[in-house]
């Protein structure tokens, strides 16, 4: 079985703002808190893109620049993209539908093009100009999974760097009652075949009816987040490397199906 | 080196053009296009539409009821044709359900739903109707979980949504997934549906033309919608197997605006690359490049621009975008699905509704069906956010490199 590799990994949530300043909290030394999160400025866009940028692309910016930290320019260029979304930008959504139930629907072209799935996805290969492969999918509830699987299958086939990017925003009224995510929630993990100073050495293997119970969280808080956003299913993956920790970690997806996560650290 | 390639062991494709292989054949060899005036629902816009009749009858019901709306609707109408649902059971039957991924694209899913939900917002609390089931019509990940559901299949399953190449980069995700070992065969393709979001939106950007869209023309003023569902069965093509295949495949993103492509056309030329090289094909030995071909003028032209850049000047090529309008999400799974055919029909398809072909572009714009052998195609697919994907199919003999 190959192995992948975590160069390094970004957070954006409620009292996780940012991997460094999570340590604590994810190896279970002090306990998770709910917090605002102020707004976030993305420093890769230009200042009137990072003006017009919608809170869905901010927070997924917020988790990526986290995880590529101080990284120069000619490195973001080659770096590939995966970001995994259930909802992807429920706010332009919302706001499309209320539009098209008024007399005149005037769409706004901006809405419009911002409400494509692969909206920051496009973003972030615009700000980094990289040319690589970028996607953007969609599981539900297992998006942190399909993601993961998308991402690592990509970094081992193609032999690139890839960028998981794993987003989901607090949807707003009326979708949240049909929808009811409870914060909004974003990793990234920078990986690549190539071990040089990762953090930790990742295989991947399904489960088909295989023993094993899915990973949770002892935090009582960071377990209700976990539940409460599909992108927030990556914690146990995140706390088992901030430990580092030899872990085993199983990750469900949305119909039954599992993924075992063997995880090494570096 | 080459990739190793994955045989489409089934396929089938709806749209405008009617149901299955058949109807696509012989619409395009009567050079009957699908579109008509804009009739979708209560849209009131000059524009011209590519519909699948009937959407509104088929119901889903029993089991399945929650996941009705048009989208599921249509795959489950395609799911029909061409044999493909009794071809993916014996699949799974063959192969075992945990080793059958379903990797599909959408760009707008089942978001008509809500869009008629949110005429019936009550007007005191502005909640939506109880009726409104978001998880398994709107999500993107509904159509995926539909067929995964619907076919009693237990392996991993996404939904690829990056606008207008969702459903030509499925290809590629099954590829990967089968050369991690871990499935070993997938079903991949598209349902993309009408909706008022991309109706209107489209139209926001003033980029639907108000006449059948006129894909090279020099007259090309926009795209024409429409909604289509396909489905392949891809596996390893065993040594000798005369099926179509996927060759290669090259995805690539333009980094330069969110809705417009790369007037230059470097992103879309990188695509077609690295298609060639994971094809392990040269340049000369394709015989014909299904477009991306939207009708806008921006489009058209960086798109020949990066034709050339790969081909020099006349490589032929069509859209086919006259015949079904641009399915969106579905696209790369209905020009993949047409480009297997004009390979087993050697046929290449006219770019329908083009009159007078735009001088600025070099390539060799077909204008008339032409019957003859077509052994290597290239299928393009360019989305919003400057996302490309090109797809290499072919059959397996006549590789100037053997598959490895």
């Amino acid at each position: 079985m190959s192995a992948i590799y975590v160069k390094s990994i970004g957070l954006a949530a409620p009292g996780l703002q940012g991997w460094q300043a999570s340590l604590e909290v994810l190896r279970g030394e002090r306990p998770w808190q709910s917090e605002e999160m102020p707004k976030y400025a993305p420093a890769v866009l230009p200042a009137n893109e990072r003006r017009r940028a919608t809170r869905v692309a901010r927070l997924a910016f917020q988790a990526a620049e986290d995880a590529v930290g101080a990284a120069d320019a000619e490195t973001l260029k080659n770096i590939a993209a995966v970001f995994a979304s259930s909802g992807g930008d429920t706010e332009v959504l919302n706001g499309i539908c209320g539009t098209l139930a008024l007399p005149d629907r005037p769409v706004s072209p901006t809405h419009f093009h911002n409400s494509v799935h692969n909206a920051a996805a496009g973003y972030w290969s615009i700000a980094t100009g990289s040319r690589l492969p970028s996607t953007a999918l969609s599981a539900h509830d297992g998006s942190f999974v399909a993601g993961m699987m998308e991402a690592f299958s990509m970094a081992m086939t193609e032999q690139l760097t890839v960028l998981l990017v794993t987003y989901d925003l607090v949807p707003p009224q009326p979708l949240h009652a049909k929808r009811p995510l409870s914060d909004s929630f974003a990793s990234a993990l920078l990986l690549s075949a190539d071990a040089d100073g990762a953090l930790a050495r990742l295989e991947l293997r399904l489960l088909n009816g295989a023993a094993g119970e899915p990973a949770v969280m002892s935090d009582p808080g960071l377990e209700t987040l976990r539940l409460g956003n599909p992108a927030a299913r990556s914690l146990p993956l995140l706390a088992g490397i901030a430990r580092q920790q030899a872990s085993t970690i199983i990750i469900p997806g949305l119909q039954g199906e599992r993924v075992l996560l063997d995880m090494t650290p570096c | 080196m080459p990739i190793q390639a994955l045989q489409l062991t089934a396929y089938t494709l709806t749209s405008a053009l009617g149901r299955g292989r058949q109807a696509h054949l012989a619409a395009l060899r009567e050079s009957r296009s699908g579109l008509r005036a804009c009739d979708f629902e209560t849209a009131e816009l000059p524009a011209w539409i590519g519909r699948v009749d009937g959407v509104e009858d088929q119901e889903i019901n029993g089991e399945l009821a929650a996941f009705d709306c048009r989208n599921n609707r249509l795959a489950e109408i395609a799911l029909h044709q061409d044999g493909f649902l009794d071809t993916a059971l014996e699949a799974r039957e063959r192969l075992g359900a945990d080793r059958i991924g379903v990797f599909l694209g959408t760009s707008t899913s089942g978001i008509h739903e809500t869009e008629l939900a949110y005429r019936e917002r009550d007007t005191e609390t502005g909640a939506l109707p109880d009726w409104f089931e978001y998880a398994h019509t709107h999500n993107v990940y509904s159509c995926g979980r539909y067929l995964r559901q619907r076919l009693n299949l237990q392996g991993p399953a996404m939904v690829i949504s990056t606008a207008c190449s969702s459903s030509a980069r499925a290809f590629a995700t099954a590829y990967r997934y089968i050369q991690a070992g871990w499935v070993d065969a997938a079903i991949v393709g598209g349902v993309d549906s009408l909706c008022l979001t991309t109706l209107y939106g489209f139209s926001s950007l003033q980029l639907v033309s108000p006449n059948p869209c006129r894909p090279a023309d020099t007259a090309r003023d926009g795209i024409s919608i429409g909604e289509a569902a396909g489905f392949a069965l891809l596996e390893r093509a065993e040594p000798g197997s005369d099926r179509v295949c996927l060759l290669g495949y090259g995805e690539s993103s333009d980094a330069y605006h969110m809705s417009s492509p790369d007037p230059e056309g470097s992103g879309a030329a990188l695509a077609m690359r690295q298609a060639l090289t994971t094809a392990g094909l040269s340049p000369e030995q394709i015989d014909y490049v299904n477009l991306h071909g939207t009708a806008t003028p921006a489009n058209d032209i960086s798109e020949d621009k990066a034709l050339c850049q790969v081909f020099g000047p006349g490589q032929a090529a069509s859209s086919t975008k006259g015949w079904t309008g641009h399915a969106l999400g579905a696209a790369g799974i209905v020009e993949a699905a047409l480009s297997a055919l004009c390979i087993e029909e050697g046929f290449r398809p006219r770019s329908l509704n083009t009159e007078h072909v735009d001088p600025a572009l070099n390539s060799r714009i077909l204008t008339e069906n032409e019957q003859t052998a077509v052994n290597f195609v290239l299928s393009n697919s360019f989305g919003f956010g400057g996302n490309n994907c090109t797809l290499a199919l072919g059959r397996l003999p006549g590789r100037t490199t053997s598959a490895t």
